[in-house]
């Protein structure tokens, strides 16, 4: 009875598994088609013969190596200045005494609620004044700092022991010593889960590099994407390949990071 | 304790957080807030000083706008259907992966996971093709069991359907995590109490897992809800708010009124209707949690 309970149980634990994967491996395969394949019927699961010329088409025609340039630029830069820039005010928020401190951090917390589109219209206009727009300039500014990010590391900076750093100051460590030597070796499990957030979160992002990229030379995967996909309606397959091209990179990343990403995800969903 | 050394360290350390959030968070917002009050559009965008203030105009706009309230009956279909749909997914999974039969859960929460992590965009246009009504996979499915052809995303009825079931295929692993964190913390000792007292799996799930779960669902249901209310980018790529606006969406028209027509005090006014709705739902249903604790 129990046997049969489990084989039933992983029957459709693998039943929903293949319900999940099949659209990410249709995508797969159908980049693999020639042109016109994919539109016929019934719809072919494997391509028929393999073959590569969609994706030396979108490198060769339409330009995908830039777009992919652009999309690891802006990510690895934003992922590079929020780390520095959030580590350093977490660790403020968690370790230094200050007047006022509990009160801005709630209400950094609470501010959380406020969408990101309020922002969007002002922060265009105030990126437009400043010649900003159109510029990888115009992602990594507003993308410097979260308070997401500055509440991930602050809850992890609380559990270092105050000792240890009293120990340290004793030795004649200075702040920026400390900091540097001790506290980002200490958090480096937060460190590496922020970093995959915010690579992912700037990789996926759509509608402000749509709002600030106006010229196609400075588009993202993403925001190229949706372009193409107007223009290339009938190109099933050579939007399958620009898909594989976009979704892969953070596939791959995921698999490698699984671990930190979904610590990333229950530390974040810790409630006060 | 030496007061200027520390005093000048945490201006360094908190000065470029603090400086980044005022200026392209708090600013912007403000800014947004008096923006929704005057006619800013593509004139004022040259010389800030043709915008002039309108007072209510806007929001009174806005209110008699029958487009605003169609891609807000949108929205709220989207989130009153999407929403709870997703979130029992998610609990389904999470329970299912928890039972002690299942083996490799680990592989099984890597696989439901995955389309967390894909790109928006990219997976719209692949479900856009699965959708497509002559050569899709889902048609061609359900021509297998009799179904006839459903144009999914150019039937105003189904279009909207069609997006909840892309939506909720690409959350659901991520509510799954956190259920599964909450499942972990309610101790094993609880149902094999329940299990000697001859309760069998049902009752178990009804009486120990979904009260003791509730302030996990509480959280779960407010990060979702926020999350749908800024629905965008599926309708932009699948459908761009059609058929006959039937997924126009709060965001998309925001979008479009914002930055396709420059109506940018009306754009204003309409992204401080959606933090309003986020904030009093939200306040919502944190109320009724605390109601049902005490």
């Amino acid at each position: 009875m129990r046997k049969l309970q489990a084989i039933a149980l992983m029957g459709f634990l693998l039943l929903v598994g293949a319900t999940t994967l099949a659209p990410l491996l249709w995508m797969l395969s159908a980049s693999f088609m020639p042109t016109g394949q994919a539109s016929t019927f019934p719809p072919p699961f494997f391509p028929r013969s393999v073959t590569l010329d969609q994706y030396v088409g979108l490198f060769t025609r339409l330009n995908l190596g830039r777009y992919l340039l652009n999309s690891i630029l802006l990510s690895v830069s934003v992922t590079a200045v929020s780390l520095v820039v959030n580590s350093m005010a977490g660790y403020a928020f968690a370790k230094y005494r200050f007047k006022g401190k509990a009160k801005l951090f709630k209400l950094l917390i609470a501010s959380m609620i406020i969408p990101a589109q309020v922002t969007m219209l002002p922060l265009f206009l105030m990126l437009n004044k400043l010649g900003l727009i159109n510029t990888y300039f115009g992602v990594i500014i507003p993308g410097m700092a979260s308070i997401f990010g500055i509440f991930l590391i602050r809850q992890y900076a609380l559990s270092i022991s105050d000792s240890l750093l009293e120990a340290a100051r004793i030795d004649g460590a200075g702040d920026f010593r400390i900091y540097w030597s001790l506290i980002l070796p200490l958090c480096k499990p937060i460190l590496i889960t922020l970093a995959i957030f915010t690579f992912m979160g700037t990789w996926n992002d759509f509608l402000w590099p749509l709002i600030v990229m106006t010229d196609a030379s400075m588009y993202t995967l993403p925001v190229a994407l949706a372009g193409l996909v107007g223009e290339h309606v009938q190109d099933t397959e050579l939007m399958m390949a620009g898909s594989v091209m976009t979704v892969l990179p953070v596939l791959v990343v995921f698999a490698a990071v699984q671990k930190y990403y979904i610590a990333g995800i229950m530390a974040g969903s810790v409630k006060e | 304790m030496p007061g200027d050394g520390r005093t000048r360290a945490l201006v360094v350390f908190l000065g470029p957080a603090l400086a980044a959030i005022g200026l392209f968070f708090f600013v912007p917002v403000l800014a947004a807030f008096i923006m929704s009050f005057t006619d800013f559009d593509i004139y004022s965008l040259g010389d800030f000083r043709y915008a002039r203030f309108v007072g209510l105009r806007n929001y009174l706009q806005l209110f008699e706008d029958p487009l605003f309230w169609k891609a807000m009956g949108n929205t709220v279909y989207f989130l009153i259907v999407g929403g709870p749909l997703s979130i029992a997914v998610s609990l389904g999974a999470a329970v299912l992966l928890q039972s002690r039969l299942v083996r490799f859960q680990s592989f099984f929460r890597f696989v439901y996971f995955a389309p967390v992590v894909t790109t928006l965009v990219a997976v719209a246009i692949v479900w856009r093709f699965i959708y497509h009504p002559r050569f899709g996979l889902l048609n061609f499915f359900l021509s297998l069991v009799g179904v006839h052809m459903i144009d999914w995303l150019g039937d105003p009825h189904w279009a909207m359907p069609a997006i909840i079931v892309l939506a909720i295929w690409k959350n659901f692993g991520y509510n799954m995590i956190i259920f599964i964190a909450g499942l972990q913390n309610i101790p094993a000792s609880m149902y094999e109490a329940a299990s000697i007292d001859g309760a069998n799996a049902w009752q178990r799930f009804r009486r120990i897992t979904l009260p003791l779960l509730a302030p996990t669902t509480v959280f779960i249901a407010i990060i979702t809800m926020i999350g749908y209310f800024q629905l965008f980018a599926e309708p932009y790529v699948m459908t761009q708010g059609g058929p006959l606006n039937s997924t126009l969406s709060i965001v998309l028209l925001m979008y479009q009124q914002g930055f396709r027509w420059w109506n940018m005090g009306y754009s204003a006014a309409i992204a401080f209707v959606l933090f309003a709705c986020i904030l009093v739902v939200s306040v919502i249903q944190t109320r009724l949690q605390r109601g049902r604790g005490e």
